[in-house]
């Protein structure tokens, strides 16, 4: 029984002994062509000349491409078609690939690709979401607006009332491992694929466009990346279809990686967005009713921008229960990096807002901010009943079912999907129109609150600062409700394939990508809990597209619920067929696999022998598995049903101190109380929510991204982008999982964990306004990131 | 090129490449040892550190920006080298396991390095020792608990370096051994390159992309990598390493050597020189400010002649420093003096960051009155360079708050510094202003230091 158990990354030997492997790290035949882009260096443009001569005559140069070389789709976006590998006469941003090196080494492509002599006619550029939105520069005709009750109205009757303004930059994914691909020509014309990507099958269908031919073609394969968060969802695109491309064209291999500056300077990061909104509330700061103006600065192709606004839309409640809201979306079209996915999605930038609106409502009432929260949380489910499906439970090992003929490989969805019913009149919902079932915040965060020691706390720090002149501390306690599955309901879905091989050795393959979240090794325990061996018997093999076809990105936190259910389903297939076999073979329907045997009735078999005996009695020892969400269904249009088949949870304390002199700043404690369900792996959960706090604190803090007037990135290496170093974690850290299962039928009662801690780091830039706030009487409306710079702003401000 | 040095303990001589190739793309390239992981290739992030060691100890570097020549006659030793011949893991491998102190593995290499080093010289401040060492998986806590638990385990023997298995081997690429050596060959040469610790230059091959002509590299100028600590001053070579004068000055200049921790980080420290930091003339380099603080000179060399003025002379414009060609930096001397040196560097980020503004305060008080200031910034100006206006309207005054009130509004008098991605100039100028009263605060007590406040 592996399941549950906090086991090490599987890769974890191989990571710390450097044997890991990553796609530039893959030995390449000694005729591999390097490749690097030319880049756009104006924000807005026309070519009007392009003089590539310099380039083409530069040492090691074997190709240089345009736009008319491309013999087949000249795109790599991943929705509308709206994004040339290469530019077609006009630029939209600094950093826009124009052309195509082709070179001996990684250096030569490089050295090449600056000596490109483009000349432009200029066009003034939007830049920022004030340009953009006085142009009326958008995707979409217009705002998308979702709404519950009749919020204008809700305002207007409110006893109190107030609005305000909140800007968040947006977010470099700075994944260590930058883009990276590696296209392979074989045979017929066919094209085998290396890519650094969450995202194989779009991969795949990029690139059999980009040669022409069909996707059987042309096989992606993805052992692991350095990193993703998104990233590496759609950006990778370029580099494969650049790779795949140059490959058709002179027959060798072809590989491309971005420098860092390069990565930084090409590719897209989170969008950056201003939130405007109207509240109104009573004394005890509970709110009426609200109205959000969203606007998403998506840069200048469209990219996945529509489901990142669209989740911004749906996190704007967060944990509250709104009587009314009114949310409005503008989803604005720039001359900068076209943003792209950020863990999170759009669901951290919406969520901060609504607890903006709460801090704000707290300081108005003089009330602690917690306290205001709380009296605006949803009310707690009721425990889960008796009657909820025990299929997935933690048993040890199990029987054969009583319908031992069940399809397992269509597992999951007994209900029809599309056609939920609206939820009861009296039921709790968000304001789009889902029920909230599973609230589990307030006995959460009153445990939380008691580890914490928040009260206590909350007058010390009123203590210190009273005590002390220049420097202040800040305390915040924030939630967070992040809802699971894709938005896009079809892409909930997700294969396997596994086989047993005579010797009782697994081979697991699923949809999935690594990226460090450790989703083979939970999907690993799945597989060795099903069999009932032990884990070193399963091999975790690359995600290939021609073992699991038509796979949905690895994003959305998505991986292991989907993805382990599929590698259940096609274990249990196979697990059954032996027990079948076994079964009648000694004439007994008790058959269990455990501890690397299978007890058939009295006899005790190990696992390798009944694997033995039932290929030599001709069972089938490979299957696929397949697995889709049930319950969900979902309108964005009119912004109602059910996008969800769950939340998770947590919640963070976080205590600050900040310099009034200079804006320095530092978190000096953080508690956090998250809920994974009953953990698949608790060690790689509770890795996955230290490591998302970090970088959720780094996006509202130290993570600035700047532009000059002429749209050029001006932090576009780490030198000026500064993600949190080892001593900004807190100086004390303390993490717990909620004790608790989840009250769908997800794979073993676990809930997702990828994206939902990355949002307990609001509540650092809470401790901030909280510590600001401390220093005058006027609230602070403090944006982020909240550098030392925009902290001495804001106080200066506050003290006026 | 022919250069010698010691990988994963075998011996090894390389031929043939330029002097500019980088060890990184070496390591990758020629010797298909890719566990060394190129994360920024500027030397920022640590994905690609390495230890090496020579007769002054083992110290980590990051190989992006390391060139071959500046490993003749040492031994460097990769993530490959750190686990043992037969493939026995070293301990901190073992605890980084365990600890779960790896999510994608692509830093791991990296830090298991740093961590492999700083376990062989038994440091603990693991903060410092790991802040070169970016992560963005999995927040550092694992990572610094994996680190704390193997502190009591044993280095393992195959840490050991055979130096003396390098014979004395030539190489016929410019790598003076002494300073001497240096002097003539840069009078000869006087348009090349010197490169120290490369964390500079580096950037400008990896970067930049430039071919650089003529090189000399002084990794090899043991006399200048001498730290004298005498009655009246403290001579600090141009060739030690920032590293070995942040720990020279600790015990002297406490608030120079906790800046200098903030410089870069352990790699960069353990390259870069303060010669370097000195002649490359950047606005933004820590020790100038606080040198100028000091009052201290610079001693300049060209061929046999010698000459010596106060650093803060050297600096003269943006670029431009008062260096002829073929000179070059051979020292710096502090007058030893109480201390009452103070070092504020505001940067984005605490550790690794490139200063927005780096004030140094140096302020005697006689009888409660200001008897002397010595105020400099970098990040202010195109130079480094003194407060004149703020040290005139100190200087005779009463330390009192309202003088200094005044002084701080003198300051616009002294700078008016530009915006760029690390701050605005309005936000340098008011921090620079209340650096002064910060000074003042800390004087009278205040309680003034995000850093050593604790929950």
């Amino acid at each position: 029984m592996t399941v549950a158990k906090p086991l090490p990354h599987d890769a974890a030997p191989l990571h710390v002994t450097g044997q890991a492997r990553y796609v530039d790290d893959i030995p390449v035949p000694a005729n591999c062509l390097h490749l690097a882009f030319g880049l756009s260096t104006i924000a807005h443009g026309d070519i009007t000349t392009c003089d590539l001569d310099p380039v083409r005559a530069a040492p090691g140069v074997v190709a240089v491409l345009t736009a008319d070389d491309l013999p087949f789709a000249n795109d790599v976006s991943p929705s509308i078609h709206d994004e040339p590998l290469l530019a077609i006469g006009t630029v939209h941003y600094v950093g826009q690939p124009i052309f195509l090196v082709v070179a001996e080494t990684h250096l030569a492509a490089r050295k090449a690709a600056r000596l490109g002599k483009i000349a432009y006619s200029e066009k003034t550029p939007l830049l920022t979401i004030e340009e953009a939105l006085k142009a009326n520069s958008r995707f979409e005709d217009g705002p998308i607006v979702w709404s519950k009750g009749d919020a204008a109205a809700a305002l207007k009757a409110a006893k109190n009332r107030l609005q305000g303004s909140l800007t968040m930059g947006g977010q470099e994914h700075f994944y260590l491992e930058g883009q990276a691909a590696l296209a392979l020509p074989q045979e017929g014309g066919d094209m085998l694929v290396h890519s650094s990507t969450q995202h194989p099958t779009e991969i795949q269908h990029k690139v059999a466009e980009a040669i022409g031919a069909p996707m059987n073609a042309v096989r992606v394969e993805i052992r692991r990346m350095g990193g993703g968060f998104g990233g590496k969802e759609s950006q990778g695109n370029a580099l494969a279809v650049g790779c795949a491309v140059a490959a058709r064209l002179t027959g060798r291999p072809c590989k491309m990686r971005y420098d860092r500056d390069d990565d930084m300077v090409i590719t897209g990061k989170r969008h950056d967005f201003r939130i405007d909104y109207d509240v109104g509330y009573d004394d005890e700061g509970r709110i009426a009713g609200v109205e959000f103006r969203q606007f998403a600065r998506c840069g200048w192709a469209l990219d996945l921008s529509i489901p990142v606004a669209d989740r911004a839309m749906l996190h704007s409640d967060n944990a509250y229960n709104l009587p009314a809201a009114r949310i409005e979306s503008h989803r604005l079209k720039t001359n900068t990096q076209s943003a792209t996915a950020y863990r999170g999605f759009g669901g951290p930038q919406g969520m901060l807002g609504i607890e903006r609106v709460l801090d704000h409502i707290a300081h108005a009432v003089g009330r602690d901010p917690y306290d205001v929260r709380r009296a605006n949380f949803y009310a707690d489910a009721a425990p889960a009943t008796a009657t909820e499906p025990v299929s997935q439970a933690l048993d040890e090992g199990r029987g054969v079912p009583a319908n031992a003929s069940a399809d397992l490989t269509s597992l999951g969805t007994p209900e029809a999907v599309g056609h939920a019913a609206p939820p009861p009149k009296g039921t709790q919902t968000t304001p789009y129109h889902m029920a909230v079932e599973d609230f589990i915040l307030n006995d959460l965060c009153d445990k939380l609150e008691k580890t914490a020691d928040y009260r206590a706390r909350r007058k010390a720090v009123a203590a210190w600062n009273a005590r002390n002149a220049v420097l202040k501390k800040g305390i915040a306690l924030t939630p967070v409700k992040f809802g699971i599955s894709f938005t896009l309901t079809h892409l909930n879905q997700a294969g396997a394939l596994v086989h047993v091989y005579q010797d009782g050795s697994i081979h697991m393959n699923h949809g999935g990508t690594e990226m460090g979240q450790g989703l083979f090794q939970k999907v690993a325990q799945v597989a060795a809990t099903s069999f009932g061996v032990d884990l070193t018997s399963v091999k975790i093999t690359a995600t290939d597209t021609a073992k699991v076809p038509n796979t949905s990105a690895t994003a959305a936190s998505s991986g292991s619920d989907l993805n382990g259910m599929a590698v259940k389903a096609a274990c249990d297939t196979i697990s059954d067929r032996i027990a079948d076999f076994l079964g009648e073979r000694y004439q007994t329907r008790d058959v269990r696999f455990a501890d690397n045997k299978v007890q058939v009735g009295g006899e005790t078999l190990t696992f390798t022998e009944a694997v033995k005996l039932a290929y030599e009695n001709r069972v089938s020892l490979s299957s696929t598995g397949f697995y889709k969400t049930p319950k969900i269904e979902w309108n964005r249009i009119a912004g109602k049903g059910r996008p969800f088949y769950y939340f998770a949870y947590g919640a963070a304390v976080t205590e600050c101190v900040i310099d009034t002199l200079t804006g320095e700043n530092r978190i000096l404690r953080t508690d956090i109380l998250h809920d994974c369900g009953t953990s698949l792996n608790p060690a790689i959960d509770i890795g996955q929510i230290e490591g998302g706090y970090v970088q959720g604190a780094g996006w509202l803090t130290t993570e600035e991204l700047v532009w000059d007037g002429k749209g050029r990135l001006t932090t576009h290496a780490p030198s000026t982008y500064k993600i949190p170093a080892c001593s900004d974690r807190p100086d004390i850290f303390n993490v717990a999982l909620y004790d608790g299962r989840n009250r769908e039928d997800t794979i073993y009662r676990s809930k997702a964990v990828g994206e939902p801690p990355f949002m307990l780091g609001i509540s650092a830039l809470m401790a901030l306004s909280d510590a600001i706030a401390a220093c005058g009487e006027s609230y602070p409306s403090l944006d982020a990131p909240a550098t030392a710079e925009r902290i001495l702003t804001t106080l200066g401000r506050v003290q006026a | 090129m022919g250069v010698e040095f010691l990988l994963n303990g075998e011996t090894v001589r390389v031929e043939g490449e330029a002097p500019t190739r980088t060890l990184l793309d070496w390591l990758r390239d020629m010797r298909g040892l890719k566990g060394t992981k190129e994360g920024c290739n500027e030397g920022d992030c640590g994905a690609c550190t390495v230890m090496v060691t020579d007769a002054r100890g083992s110290r980590a570097v990051n190989a992006c920006i390391l060139f071959l020549p500046q490993l003749h006659g040492k031994a460097v030793r990769t993530v490959e080298g750190i686990s043992g011949p037969g493939g026995q893991m070293h301990p901190v491998q073992t605890a980084m396991v365990e600890h779960h102190g790896s999510q994608c593995g692509f830093c791991t290499p990296g830090f298991v390095v740093s961590m492999a080093v700083a376990h062989k010289n038994g440091r603990t401040d693991f903060d410092d020792q790991l802040a070169g060492n970016l992560c963005r998986c999995t927040g550092y806590a694992p990572i610094i608990r994996a680190a704390e638990a193997v502190v009591d385990a044993p280095v393992p023997d195959w840490m050991a370096e055979d130096l003396a298995a390098l014979k004395a081997a030539e190489s016929d690429v410019a790598i003076p051994r002494n300073s001497d050596a240096l002097a003539t060959w840069y009078a000869a040469h006087p348009d090349a390159v010197l490169v120290g610790g490369a964390t500079d230059v580096g950037l400008w091959v990896t970067k930049r992309l430039d071919d650089l002509k003529e090189v000399a590299f002084l990794s090899g100028v043991e006399d200048l990598k001498d730290i004298e600590i005498t009655g009246d001053s403290i001579r600090i070579g141009a060739c030690a390493s920032v590293t070995d004068a942040m720990q020279a000055l600790a015990p002297l200049h406490p608030d120079f050597a906790e800046m200098l921790r903030r410089y870069g980080s352990v790699q960069v420290r353990n390259a870069a020189t303060i010669g370097g930091n000195i002649a490359n003339g950047s606005p933004i380099g820590d020790s100038p400010p606080a040198l100028i603080a000091l009052g201290a000179t610079l001693h300049l060399r060209k061929g046999d002649t010698r000459r010596e003025l106060p650093i803060e002379d050297f600096f003269i414009d943006y670029g431009k420093q008062d260096r002829a060609k073929g000179e070059f930096v051979e020292a710096v001397t502090i007058p030893r003096q109480p201390d009452r040196l103070k070092c504020y560097k505001i940067s984005k980020r605490f550790d690794q960051d490139i200063s927005a503004l780096c004030g140094c305060f140096s302020i005697r008080i006689d009888a409660g009155k200001v008897a002397e200031a010595r105020i400099a910034f970098g990040g202010m100006a195109g130079i480094p360079k003194r407060a004149a206006a703020a040290e005139a309207a100190l200087t005779g005054q009463p330390w009192t708050r309202e003088t200094v009130e005044a002084a701080m509004t003198s300051m616009n008098r002294d700078f008016t510094p530009m915006t760029d991605m690390r701050a605005s100039a309005d936000y340098r100028m008011a921090s620079a202003r209340n650096l002064l009263l910060r000074y003042f605060l800390e004087n009278q007590g205040e309680s003034t230091r995000v850093l050593e406040v604790t929950s």
